[in-house]
């Protein structure tokens, strides 16, 4: 086995993700799959880390969790916010701008 | 030069698929706290996986971070929002999944070919003699030297999200709240005088546990204000005729 089969399901995880926040319509679903994308990510930073072996792409990894963590509070804000206004968490209700 | 090891390799192809599979129920599950469960799950494998490739400090933050802290940020807006709320799982827009299964197909090939047929020029080194003097200690070198700038711009964004968050979830009232004072007089000059003293309890039942049994009325009908307005939507209203005794016993025997 070689360090690119961690690509590999990097890569395939993240499309698992994009296609979930194209299809999924439950905003806390779609923002799950986003995380899901930015894990992907972090995966593919790590083991480009091991296979250059430096630590560089922990460092950055480690950056991408911290914003990942920023992001969801204030997504999550948002939802709770758009929920308490709509009472509904479907992100085809959200669609004022286009009536 | 990279030796991966044949443990690994046995991690590897266990987990990976069951990585990839629990991604694609995360997908197809209908509740949205089952989607919850299987993505905390892909975490704990890629935690796994950093822990094999030699990022141990990742892999522990992975797991605090992302299954403790985050997915739980995720299961109490689940609950905060409410497990019910609508997820179907129809298309509202026609024909958006088969163009997005296509799409995704045709990016995932692109991703897999390229990585497949991508050449780095060197083998792979592996991480042991940048993990030499520990990996906590490479990583804090690093991230205290070279990336001290964009570490401190992170810190600001931390406070500013949390602040954001604070600002986000503030409400502020529009009419100020009733006080007690306010609240008796309205009761009492209510369309009637029949909730002034308070709804009556729910049904007394020796046979049942009564808060989803109307109380009685003195004239013997069931009082339905008496039960919980959420039991009442959900349906768990039972009829209290059911509860009554048939027959009194009257004849109450003198004891000597």
């Amino acid at each position: 086995m070689n360090p690119y089969n961690y690509l590999y399901v990097s890569a395939i995880l993240f499309t698992i993700g994009a296609v979930g926040v194209v299809v999924r319509r439950n905003a806390i679903v779609v923002f799950m799959c986003v995380e899901l994308m930015l894990n992907a990510a972090n995966l593919s930073f790590v083991t480009f880390s091991r296979i250059n072996g430096t630590l560089d792409g922990q460092v950055v990894a480690f950056f991408t969790m911290v914003v990942a963590a920023c992001e969801v509070v204030v997504g999550l804000a948002i939802i709770v916010t758009i929920y308490r206004s709509r009472r509904s968490a479907s992100i085809d209700d959200a669609s004022l701008l286009k009536r | 030069m990279l030796t991966i090891q044949t443990p690994e390799a046995v991690m590897f192809w266990f987990l990976a698929p069951l990585s990839v599979v629990a991604a694609l129920g995360m997908l197809l599950v209908k509740k949205a706290v089952h989607s919850a469960l299987l993505l905390a799950w892909v975490m704990i494998t890629l935690a796994i996986f950093y822990i094999a490739q030699d990022a141990l400090f990742l892999g522990i933050v992975q797991i605090v971070v992302y299954t403790g802290a985050v997915m739980m940020l995720f299961l109490f807006i689940l609950m905060l929002v409410g497990v019910d709320a609508s997820d179907s799982l129809t298309e509202t827009i026609p024909g958006l999944r088969p163009i997005a299964i296509t799409a995704a197909l045709g990016f995932g090939g692109l991703l897999v070919s390229l990585i497949g047929r991508a050449k780095l020029g060197h083998d792979a080194y592996g991480l042991t003699a940048a993990n030499s003097e520990g990996n906590v200690q490479g990583l804090a070198q690093l991230l205290f030297s070279t990336y001290v700038w964009p570490f401190e711009v992170v810190s600001s964004l931390l406070i500013t999200a949390a602040l954001g968050a604070m600002v986000l979830a503030h409400h502020q009232r529009a009419v100020p709240r009733a006080t007690q004072r306010e609240q008796a007089i309205a009761r009492f000059r209510g369309a009637s005088l029949g909730s002034a003293a308070g709804l009556p309890n729910p049904g007394v039942f020796a046979r049942h546990n009564a808060v989803d049994v109307p109380a009685l009325l003195p004239d013997g009908s069931a009082a339905p204000n008496s039960i919980s307005a959420t039991l009442k939507a959900r349906g768990d209203m039972l009829d209290s005729a059911q509860f009554e005794l048939g027959e009194v016993d009257n004849t109450v025997t003198e004891e000597k």
